[in-house]
């Protein structure tokens, strides 16, 4: 029973973290129609600053800081490599998601000297309770809350602000939206910084339940967060989180299971199944191609 | 009459002297110089990867399928061709955690059996053994190719990336599984399998006559990228540009899509299988961990940088990227001194820092790469045209 607890518990938590990613690239491809693979790596990084950070500045100062830095950073990757590419086809786009990813990728493991690092402890979500006989931290409590309250202020966002009624319009249709004098790359920047944002929020989370950072601990989360968000019908923020709780909990469970080996590979056959069953997700919109 | 002047057009010519000029330079070399060069190292793995990265391009470059999957084929190729060379008598010891491999046929023990296992009989039976090995490593990949071929090749552009992204990682966590131990040996490494350096010719007692240990990857990865080439300029080549170009024309003109997808995709997993193999000989020991998306990528580059759609292009691309990460710029990870200052950010990693920045910079500036979709005969052939011009 502890251990079911226990099991469910840390699945819809880590499910939560994947959905932070997972809205990242679900915004991102609905309006630019790219996998921004470097995403994954926005998130490592935003681990390996609040490390870096937490040892000079207090935490109050460090967590906005960082947070800051983050978004930051993702406004600069889609200024610097996704912006000059606007006109160009669509797969060079992802050659230079691809190229970031790498890039930042190099980049912590240049700062970071190779060696894994640990993620600092952050008072009262690092600490340990007891639900139901089952020991967790705080953090996997509060993040299920905490998920929910983000994606209902975006969507509020998305729903009835201004630039949120522009977001829409460009991830329907790119072109006819400029034409209607809509401001593309204020739109383009303004998701960069939102899945940024999300992407470091997800970052603490995640790194206060596994608080070892390397430059590859991105990729994995970022990955299953995609197909989260292709399993969710991309382009659908809703879909994306459900996708995410349900990818979440069920690697927590096949972890638990004598198959932990398949733990990663169950997510991705999920992918092909989806992809090949109902390639537009559970809330997808259908499109028709047109000759 | 027509075609043989076609063929032997003036920057083939030159293509082929090039290639085989290098390739006499590299025997010459390997005998007469420290053969522990680095320079080895990036010829032998430059060419493994040149044969994979042509591999990609045939998908990504002539077909239009963007597939991400080359790491988990090469994982295959390299599987197949370290279970089915390790010899026997080794077997039991590195399968020890397993209790043993359950699979007892070592194709390099099944001709010596036929042709003995001393002097030369032993040397063509390692070669026969080793080839048949490399091609097994191509099959099995194929056919994993076509049962994986069969759901994901209806799925369109980066949907079909990340499929085949997934499938890869799905291989890779099969083949750690223990409880496939007695055969892949679980998460542990295959090694005792021939290498490049057993196709060095030894004398008698030992001393080496003739190195080839860098000739034989180049021979082996060049007859394959000249099989792609071919297949390329075939009919069944120009049925998949048609494709890339335009999918809907491509089928208007009685292609069938399906089919030919299918054919590229399995050839393309064929080769990356090969590769694989090769990449098993270069390295000497056979881990499901190497073979990660981060190589996949790291292939990808290779094709961009080279130009997608350019045979010639994904080959010297490789070659410079090997070279360059594996030796050109090996001083940025020493700490640097000038006049006795020591230089800020001289330090481990740095390499990839900047080499990573170059590729950025490739591929934000420089888009077409370096051969764009021209072929290295073209170059020759349009300064030709030039001066006959002036």
């Amino acid at each position: 029973m502890e251990f079911a607890v226990s099991q469910i518990l840390s699945g819809i938590s880590l499910g939560g973290q994947y959905a932070l990613i997972a809205i990242g690239y679900t915004m991102v491809y609905g309006i630019l129609r790219l996998i921004n693979f470097a995403h994954g790596d926005v998130f490592m990084i935003a681990g390996i600053m609040m490390i870096y950070m937490a040892t000079t500045l207090p935490l109050y100062i460090a967590i906005p800081a960082m947070i800051i830095c983050t978004v930051l950073l993702g406004f600069l990757i889609e200024r610097a490599a996704y912006k000059p590419l606007r006109a160009a086809p669509r797969m060079s786009v992802m050659i230079s998601a691809i190229g970031v990813s790498y890039l930042l990728q190099n980049l912590a493991l240049y700062i970071t000297g190779g060696q894994p690092k640990t993620y600092p402890r952050i008072p009262w979500i690092s600490d340990t309770v007891t639900i139901f006989g089952a020991r967790t931290y705080v953090v996997t409590l509060v993040t299920p809350f905490l998920v929910i309250a983000l994606v209902v202020a975006l969507t509020l966002l998305i729903n009835h602000t201004k630039i949120g009624i522009a977001m829409r319009a460009v991830s329907k249709d790119f072109e006819t939206s400029q034409l209607m004098g809509v401001k593309i790359n204020t739109v383009i920047s303004v998701t960069f910084i939102i899945g940024s944002f999300l992407a470091a929020v997800g970052s603490v989370l995640y790194f206060t339940n596994y608080p070892t950072v390397v430059p590859m601990s991105g990729a994995m989360p970022g990955l299953k967060a995609f197909v989260a968000a292709v399993f969710g019908g991309i382009g659908s923020i809703p879909g994306a989180v459900i996708g995410a709780f349900i990818i979440g909990i069920c690697e927590t469970l096949i972890k638990g299971t004598d198959y932990a080996i398949f733990s990663d590979a169950f997510t991705f056959a999920l992918l092909i199944v989806i992809l090949v069953a109902k390639p537009t997700g559970i809330f997808g919109e259908k499109t028709t191609d047109k000759v | 009459m027509l075609n043989e002047k076609k063929k032997l057009n003036k920057g083939s010519l030159i293509t082929l002297i090039i290639i085989l000029v290098f390739l006499i330079a590299t025997i010459v070399l390997e005998n007469t110089i420290n053969p522990n060069s680095l320079l080895f190292t990036v010829i032998r793995k430059a060419a493994v990867y040149s044969l994979v990265a042509v591999s990609m391009n045939l998908l990504n470059g002539f077909t239009g399928l963007f597939s991400l999957g080359q790491a988990g084929f090469m994982l295959l190729g390299a599987y197949t061709y370290a279970i089915l060379t390790i010899p026997n008598d080794v077997r039991d010891i590195i399968y020890y955690l397993f209790q043993g491999s359950s699979f007892h046929v070592s194709t390099v023990g099944f001709f010596e059996g036929i042709l003995g296992d001393t002097g030369v009989a032993a040397f063509i039976s390692m070669i026969l053994g080793v080839i048949i090995a490399i091609v097994a490593g191509g099959l099995v990949a194929a056919l994993v190719a076509y049962l994986i071929g069969l759901p994901v090749l209806r799925l369109k552009s980066d949907y079909l990336a990340i499929a085949t992204l997934g499938f890869a990682e799905i291989l890779r966590a099969i083949f750690q599984w223990d409880k496939l131990g007695k055969i892949t040996n679980g998460a542990n490494a295959l090694r005792g399998y021939p290498t490049f350096s057993d196709f060095n010719i030894k004398a008698e007692n030992g001393a080496t006559v003739l190195r080839l240990s860098s000739f034989i990857p180049l021979l082996f990865a060049g007859i394959c990228i000249l099989v792609i080439v071919l297949l390329i300029n075939s009919s069944y080549g120009r049925a998949f540009k048609a494709i890339r170009d335009d999918e809907v024309a491509a089928e208007a003109m009685g292609i069938n899509l399906a089919k030919h997808k299918m054919m590229s995709f399995c050839i393309s997993s064929f080769f990356a299988g090969v590769g694989g193999a090769l990449f098993a000989m270069f390295a000497s020991t056979v881990q499901a961990k190497t073979f990660t998306s981060a190589m996949t990528y790291e292939i990808f580059l290779i094709v961009v940088i080279g130009g997608i759609g350019s045979i010639s292009g994904s080959c010297i691309a490789s070659f410079l990227y090997i070279a360059c990460s594996e030796w050109w710029l090996r001083f940025l990870d020493n700490t640097q001194y000038i006049n006795g200052t020591q230089l800020p950010l001289f330090r481990n990693g740095f390499r990839m820092v900047v080499f990573s920045v170059v590729i950025m910079v490739i591929v934000l500036f420089f888009r077409d790469g370096l051969f764009g979709d021209k072929e290295l005969p073209d170059l020759f052939k349009k300064r030709r045209v030039k001066k006959d011009g002036e």
